[in-house]
């Protein structure tokens, strides 16, 4: 199934309070060498067909003014997985 | 005055809305997410909880429902509206007031009586109160952290868009304490605590005079008829 793959993770100086939960969680078990950790979204736009590069840039357009909110995330990648 | 509830899917707040208009002695309309018109209506708002199950951002998927499309085009054009708590994240999502709303800063849902400072009363939903006035309202939220860039924070404070504030405490962890803005025009409000909770006597929060006995919520619903009377 081809797709386009939206990546949206919180602003870095915004508190990730979910990330701060899994990292307290994962020094617990002895996995002490991880110093932090930040969850995002992976979001997968599925197609019938390959996307064209319009559509593409069509799918960026939307990413970044509904899939994602510029005043506390940010879109880190639009890729196409054929 | 026909003032318009809207209903989105995961709305919870829309009765106790309608409710208040009631008692300020409007006419409530009810209004539904998939409506386009909004039935010659003076005035909008948009009631608490948690639309379309708060799916994607709080507020997002409502941002984009037909009945948001009309309200923000007759927003514009200087119609009243007030979003309450989920309301005014649908209104930061829908550029309607800037900023955002982010999971409150010690990760707890809050439930509780808070006092704010009414800090502008030139809008459409604040005229009846008098500048720097203390009112308590019940406020119950989990994401109701107020952010914005610092470019933006410093356009708040120097047009006198922020038009409340958190007295004593700051439950959620707000850039500069604030509890609720407007827009420019000063028709569109927007704030996270709940004035539709305190507007009749016995239902209300606790008062020092007797328990329940809060109605500064009513407020905000007699001063958009008054505008609206005197436009």
């Amino acid at each position: 199934m081809p797709k386009i793959i939206v990546e949206v993770m919180p602003k870095a100086d915004l508190l990730d309070p979910q990330g701060k939960a899994v990292a307290n969680s994962l020094n617990r078990k002895g996995h002490t060498e991880i110093t932090a950790v930040r969850i995002g979204k992976r979001i997968e736009l599925h197609y019938a067909n390959t996307p064209t590069e319009a559509q593409l840039e069509e799918a960026k357009t939307f990413a970044a003014d509904f899939l994602s909110n510029g005043v506390i995330e940010d879109v880190v990648a639009v890729t196409v997985e054929a | 005055m026909k003032i318009g509830v809207v209903t989105f899917p995961g709305t919870l707040d829309d009765r106790d809305a309608q409710r208040a208009v009631r008692l300020a002695g409007g006419t409530p309309v009810p209004l539904w997410h998939a409506d386009t018109n909004l039935h010659e209506v003076d005035a909008v708002v948009l009631p608490g909880g948690f639309s379309y199950g708060d799916y994607l951002r709080c507020g997002a998927i409502a941002a984009q429902a037909p009945v948001m499309q009309t309200i923000i085009e007759k927003a514009n054009q200087g119609l009243p509206v007030l979003g309450i708590c989920n309301g005014f994240q649908v209104l930061v999502e829908s550029h309607l007031l800037p900023g955002g709303l982010i999971r409150n800063e010690n990760q707890h849902f809050i439930c509780r009586d808070q006092i704010l400072e009414v800090e502008n009363t030139s809008t459409a939903w604040t005229n009846q109160f008098e500048l720097g006035q203390h009112i308590t309202i019940p406020l119950k939220n989990g994401e109701g952290g107020y952010i914005a860039d610092s470019e933006t924070l410093k356009r708040l404070e120097g047009e006198n868009l922020i038009t409340f504030r958190y007295v004593d405490v700051n439950p959620n962890g707000s850039m500069n304490n604030i509890a609720g803005l407007r827009n420019e025009r000063g028709n569109v409000v927007g704030l996270m605590p709940h004035p539709e909770h305190a507007v009749e006597a016995g239902f209300g929060p606790d008062m020092p005079a007797a328990m329940r006995s809060g109605v500064d919520g009513l407020k905000f619903f007699t001063s958009v008829i008054h505008s609206l009377v005197n436009a």
